[in-house]
């Protein structure tokens, strides 16, 4: 579930609130997106993926963690290098290259060709 | 709100997407309103898919085509795979090129085109079906359809739901592109895939096709959403103690894992896949690794455990059925396409880990595009219309206090069980609908929602209807077939080799119907 949203590194582009389809998010006074119905997560990533500032944070659990776990922890998250790191991984972004052009998985049968998705 | 159109689609995925990009295409104007958001939301956009792409070579179309027949129980159509084949090939050599998808190249130089990374292909539909002149409205699930007079489909209402107000679309036909059901399992991406399209198709009259094969469950590791299962096919399966778990299999083994799931936890490691398959791996399937990497685990060296979640008919066959080469309904103006539609006339009665669904959404998406846009053409603007809608908006009694989230624990606790739904028994199966034939006449009788409260009011009483049709016709199945299994009817009954449809609300009902060529 979305675990953390970056006060600091968020740059209120609103594309989190417009994206996330099962609408989570509500926007703050101040511009910044407030995670109002966590429940309704679905844990799909869409949000940390369309995030240009690697400002939020998806943990793959599908309950919510307890207060003070390292999922919560932006410095935790960004040392360990996870933070941003689905959306670089499928290469998005300024001056990456598009994760679908590398896609080349093994071949799950000997006649089969390589999987790419 | 309200608007006019031409076409009106219901969805936001690929079949939404190629439907509004082939009506526009046809010249039609058209809306597309979506419950999430177009290019973010279904099944595909979080998921990636396989795609049955095929060059047009005679042998390996052959190969394509029988692959797959005995599995799906002998209920496909070959004249159908045959035109899903053509029109997928085409469609996708449209996105490459059109639409710039990134395709990877072989190492000898070849274009790879057989899969779809979900957010990249989604994200490149939303710019075209945009640039198309189509008018999106994201956060807006449909809530019901509007008729006309004489029975026809001529457009829907729903609610805005981030501006906080309903809208309303007139429009020349109608296409449902609305996903599948999978009972807000958490399955990947698949929580905005309730089964509304089906119950609004059915409260016009339309039926549905293969509702008994709505039992797909995809493997996942536990407490977490990811359930992609390619990759599994390196896994060996373990229980608590370490010994393997024999049978247990991604393919053809699943059930195996399900019925231990009952009583223990079953471990998994990917300890088939040599270092070349893990780096591979890892390219093909980046949103695969996300539970991996953010849970410290290695699939390759530590067993973690696994759990299945339901797939109802995400990755199941039925849906609502078709009755000609454009994806029309049994209902003049209401057209079906994607896992809203039933797939059986391409895979029968089992589709898991087949690439058939990505192309029937391809297909069915873009034939239901074009085929609504000429029949809004002939219809014309200014009919009359009335609302269709049912359960949750228009209570047949006077009882009110019907609590929407104790109707959603209802059928949850009728179809996600394994006991239920995969390891399907005839006196379970009645057992369920008993049940959910009363949480039926309760939301019918008696749930009035409003504004906001709307979208979850109908989202219950989709999934209810759904699982009424899902057991119904499971029951009417007296045999094994596809992944319709029945523990207390093993084996296929070679004379039952029709379809089933089914339809109804109040009244549920199936009937065998032939097989047609
Ligand atoms: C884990 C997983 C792996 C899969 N792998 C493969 C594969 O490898 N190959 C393959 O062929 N298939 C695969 N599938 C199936 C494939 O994802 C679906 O068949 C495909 O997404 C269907 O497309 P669709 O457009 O019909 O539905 P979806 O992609 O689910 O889109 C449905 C859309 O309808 C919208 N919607 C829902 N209700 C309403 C409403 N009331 N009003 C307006 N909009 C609404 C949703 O917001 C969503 O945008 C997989 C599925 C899963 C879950
Ligand atoms: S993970 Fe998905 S459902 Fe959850 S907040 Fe992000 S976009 Fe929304
Ligand atoms: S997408 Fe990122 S930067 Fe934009 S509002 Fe959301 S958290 Fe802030």
């Amino acid at each position: 579930m979305i675990e953390l949203v970056s006060a600091e590194g968020c740059i209120t582009c609103d594309k989190c609130i417009e994206v996330c389809p099962t609408n989570v998010f509500d926007r703050a006074a101040d511009g910044l997106p407030v995670v109002s119905r966590q429940s309704d997560c679905q844990t799909c990533f869409q949000c940390e993926a369309n995030c240009p500032a690697d400002a939020l944070f998806v943990a793959p659990q599908t309950h919510p963690l307890p207060e003070g776990s390292p999922e919560h922890d932006e410095e935790h998250l960004r040392r360990t290098g996870l933070l941003g790191s689905y959306r670089r991984e499928i290469g998005w972004g300024r001056g990456r290259t598009p994760g679908a052009s590398r896609a080349i998985g093994p071949a799950l049968s000997p006649t089969g060709p390589p999987l790419i998705s | 709100m309200t608007l006019t159109a031409d076409v009106l689609v219901a969805g936001g995925g690929p079949a939404a997407t190629w439907a509004a990009l082939k009506a526009a295409e046809e010249g039609a104007s058209v809306v597309l309103a979506d419950k999430g958001y177009c290019g973010t939301s279904g099944a595909t956009a979080s998921v990636g898919t396989g795609v049955w792409y095929v060059p047009p070579e005679e042998k390996a179309r052959e190969a394509a085509m029988a692959s797959r027949e005995a599995l799906g129980g002998h209920l496909a159509d070959r004249r159908w795979m045959a035109r899903v084949l053509d029109e997928t090939y085409e469609r996708v050599n449209e996105l490459a090129e059109a639409g710039r998808y990134p395709f990877p190249t072989g190492p000898d130089g070849t274009p790879l085109r057989n899969g779809l990374q979900g957010p990249e292909y989604m994200r490149r539909q939303r710019i075209r079906v945009k640039r198309a002149g189509v008018t999106i409205l994201d956060h807006s699930p449909v809530t019901e359809l509007l008729t006309a007079a004489d029975g026809s489909v001529a457009g829907a209402a729903g609610y805005r739901r981030q501006a906080g107000r309903s809208f309303e679309v007139r429009a020349g036909a109608v296409v449902l592109a609305t996903g599948g059901c999978a009972f807000l399992s958490k399955a990947f991406g698949c929580n905005v895939n309730t089964g509304d399209g089906a119950l609004l198709a059915a409260e016009t009259g339309a039926e549905l096709s293969g509702m008994e094969f709505s039992n797909a469950y995809g493997i996942a590791p536990e407490h977490t959403s990811v359930t992609k299962t390619a990759f599994y096919n390196y896994a060996t399966f373990y229980r608590a103690g370490g010994e393997v778990l024999e049978g247990a299999a991604s393919q053809g083994g699943r059930s195996v894992i399900a019925r231990t799931l009952l009583s223990e936890k079953v471990f998994c490691k990917l300890d088939q896949a040599d270092d070349a398959a893990q780096r591979a791996m890892r390219l093909a399937q980046p949103n695969f690794f996300l539970p991996f990497d953010r849970l410290g685990i290695n699939p390759f060296t530590d067993p973690f455990s696994v759990t299945l979640l339901a797939e109802g008919t995400v990755r199941g066959t039925g849906g609502i059925r078709i009755v000609d080469d454009g994806c029309a309904t049994t209902v003049p103006g209401l057209y079906a396409a994607g896992d809203a539609a039933t797939r059986e006339l391409i895979c029968g009665g089992f589709t898991g880990g087949g690439s058939h669904n990505a192309a029937w959404a391809i297909s069915s998406g873009s034939w239901a595009g074009r085929s609504a846009a000429r029949f809004a053409r002939a219809v014309g603007r200014g009919r009359q219309v009335s609302a269709a809608g049912g359960a949750g908006l228009r209570p047949t009694g006077t009882s009110a206090n019907v609590d929407v989230v104790e109707v959603i624990r209802t059928v949850q606790a009728e179809v996600l069980p394994y006991d239920k739904n995969y390891l399907r028994h005839g006196d379970v199966l009645r057992t369920a609908l008993k049940e959910l034939d009363a949480a039926w006449d309760s939301v019918r009788s008696g749930l009035h929602a409003e504004g906001a409260g709307l979208v979850p009011a109908r989202q219950a009483a989709a999934m209810v209807a759904h699982a009424r049709w899902m057991y119904t016709s499971a029951l009417a199945r007296d045999e094994s077939r596809g992944m319709a299994r029945r523990l207390d009817r093993p084996g296929l009954d070679p004379a039952q080799h029709h379809r089933i449809t089914s339809g109804g609300l109040d009244e549920v009902w199936a009937r065998p119907e032939e097989v047609t060529a």
